[in-house]
């Protein structure tokens, strides 16, 4: 009888396997192949010049070299960390400050749920719809312009878009509004997950709300912290859409606002796939290594 | 304000008062684009000109249809967007439950393994594999063809973690065996039993797969080329290239907001389950 039963598990646990069919022969064909095509690529002289077309020739590291040496890639790379840190920066601090408040119960924010709709909506919109309402908003003849003089703010139009940091600024800026809302609702599920009677304890205790946030719930926050940060690094990595319509793919002012895909995407367009497959691969480590810490902090989690 | 503390801290009145003025300005910092969009595109390209103004114009219907006269096809666009979204969200998540249901019902030995390497999966960005995949749907003849955006959705790691937590606290595997003593086949069990318990999950799933294939950018770009198989965000950016000098900028705002507004409606009609599904879904990733 028993053995029976089992032979019936072992027949129906084949259909794990069946039903695991579709997702992996997806995987296998639409993102495996072509990451090993990606990778095999990064060792050929491949592009083209003019009419001609060099490749593909295999040339070992050479590619690597080129990149490496060339510096622009440090460029790119600091652009986009730029952007990035004026992006979340203001984002992780008005995220710990809302979901503080959100999850205060004696603060007892009324009307909790329109904030959190409102928050969150930006970080739906179209990056691409959104970054060209931004160049049309802040262009010279724009609206942000035309009220920032009618304020007596400025004395006379200001070109956002030729000025380095008022670009960055401005990609910053889309960041933060698209992002924000969403790193709040993460942190306050943490929060809200954190013992109230921690809290109650020091109430007891004396503590002030300030010394709540600071003693208690950052500590124990601080996995998910941790999580929060590492996700928008590798996320801003991949920093496209927003820099690229604002800046028509250029990176204008003197591609100070031209991020690390833009600069994959360029060798794309060019057909240069000797350096696209390069540049993929160095981006494909740096996020395997993010990833890595990731995991590392994550299972430290589950341990506790 | 964190500085702000003398030994009782601020009276909770005080903190609550500061606590709704920054929400309120954040929220007008979210909104006031949007209000300015609606604005400029009821607005006439002559009016644009001499400055903006908080009283929308009368020229929303003409600037309608300036748009569709346009060599840009706008409408044709969306229509590619929504074809190409709505094909994403139903696959992605069907598959995503079928894969998750794998995991969570049948006990085979790279059990495990397989739940990890998907984890796995979930960190590679799609970028970096954009080079090979360009190359394939070039081979396989896919190039220029919707369906290079829509089959790739089968495999989505992050909906199928969803749908592996969701069923961990919603389907009980006694459930299964009852179906199974019923003489249902796995299959039938499936998609007649199961599928329909996942709702409420598939739902929050499916918004998100709509959403972010509605908003993708990057791949699309690279895999049509035909202009009327183009999709709204490629549009978008084509608009940003194209000449402004000679551009009647209230069909400019009419095309924005066409890209924008649709999503933002959807999202208010359903924001109660989208904003509860990102953190179910988000926290436990």
């Amino acid at each position: 009888m028993k053995k029976k039963k089992s032979s019936n598990v072992v027949k129906y646990n084949r259909w794990g396997y069946i039903f695991l069919i579709p997702f992996f022969v997806t995987f296998i064909v639409f993102q495996l192949i072509p990451l090993f095509g990606t990778f095999w690529n990064s060792f050929f002289e491949n592009y083209r010049s003019g009419r001609q077309q060099i490749g593909p020739n295999f040339i070992g590291i050479e590619n690597f070299k080129t990149i490496i040496t060339s510096g622009l890639i440090w460029k790119y790379a600091r652009n986009t960390l730029i952007m990035w840190v004026l992006g979340f920066v203001p984002q992780i601090f008005f995220s710990l400050l809302l979901g503080a408040w959100f999850s205060d119960k004696r603060l007892s924010i009324k009307a909790s749920g329109f904030f959190k709709t409102v928050i969150y909506l930006p970080n739906l919109i179209m990056a691409s719809a959104f970054a060209m309402l931004f160049f049309t908003l802040f262009s010279e003849g724009g609206p942000v312009n035309s009220i920032l003089v009618n304020l007596h703010i400025l004395k006379e139009p200001f070109a956002f878009l030729n000025d380095i940091a008022a670009t960055r600024g401005l990609v910053g800026l889309m960041n933060f509004v698209m992002w924000f809302g969403n790193t709040t609702l993460l942190l306050l599920a943490g929060m809200l997950g954190i013992d109230p009677s921690l809290y109650e304890a020091a109430e007891v205790d004396g503590a002030t709300s300030t010394q709540k946030f600071f003693r208690i719930t950052l500590p124990i926050l601080k996995p998910i912290l941790v999580y929060v940060v590492i996700t928008s690094l590798i996320g801003g990595l991949q920093m496209f859409d927003v820099p690229s319509v604002l800046t028509n793919g250029k990176g204008n002012p003197m591609e100070t606002s031209m991020t690390l895909i833009m600069y994959l995407n360029n060798h794309l367009y060019s057909k240069n796939f000797g350096l696209a497959g390069t540049v993929s691969v160095l981006l494909f480590l740096i996020t395997g290594i993010l990833s890595f810490i990731v995991f590392k902090v994550s299972n430290e989690k589950n341990v506790k | 304000m964190k500085n702000n503390t003398t030994s009782k801290g601020l009276g909770i009145h005080t903190r609550r008062a500061i606590a709704y003025i920054i929400l309120i300005l954040l929220s007008f910092f979210c909104l006031i684009w949007f209000f300015i969009l609606f604005i400029n595109a009821t607005r006439a390209n002559s009016e644009l000109g001499t400055g903006f103004t908080i009283v929308p114009g009368t020229y929303l219907l003409k600037n309608w249809e300036t748009m569709i006269h346009r060599p840009i096809p706008i409408v044709r666009g969306m229509f590619n967007s929504l074809f190409v979204a709505t094909m994403s969200a139903i696959l992605c998540t069907y598959f995503s439950s079928m894969t998750a249901y794998a995991i969570h019902a049948y006990e085979f030995k790279a059990r495990k393994a397989v739940f990890t390497l998907i984890l796995m999966i979930m960190t590679i960005p799609t970028q970096v594999s954009a080079l090979g995949f360009i190359q394939l749907i070039g081979n396989i003849g896919l190039r220029d063809s919707h369906w290079a955006l829509i089959l790739p959705s089968i495999a989505a790691p992050v909906t199928f973690f969803y749908m592996k937590q969701y069923m961990d606290s919603t389907l009980p595997l006694s459930l299964i065996e009852a179906a199974r003593i019923d003489g249902a086949g796995e299959f039938k069990i499936f998609n007649t039993m199961v599928v329909p318990l996942m709702k409420p999950a598939i739902a929050v799933q499916a918004i998100f797969c709509f959403v972010g294939s509605w908003n993708n950018f990057f791949v699309p770009t690279l895999v049509l080329d035909t202009e009327t198989k183009k999709t709204l965000p490629i549009l978008i950016a084509e608009l940003r290239n194209t000449d402004w000098a000679t551009f009647d900028m209230g069909a400019v705002y009419m095309s924005i907001a066409f890209s924008i507004f649709p999503v933002i409606i959807v999202y208010l009609i359903l924001s109660k389950h989208i904003v509860g599904g990102m953190t179910l879904g988000g926290v436990k990733g």
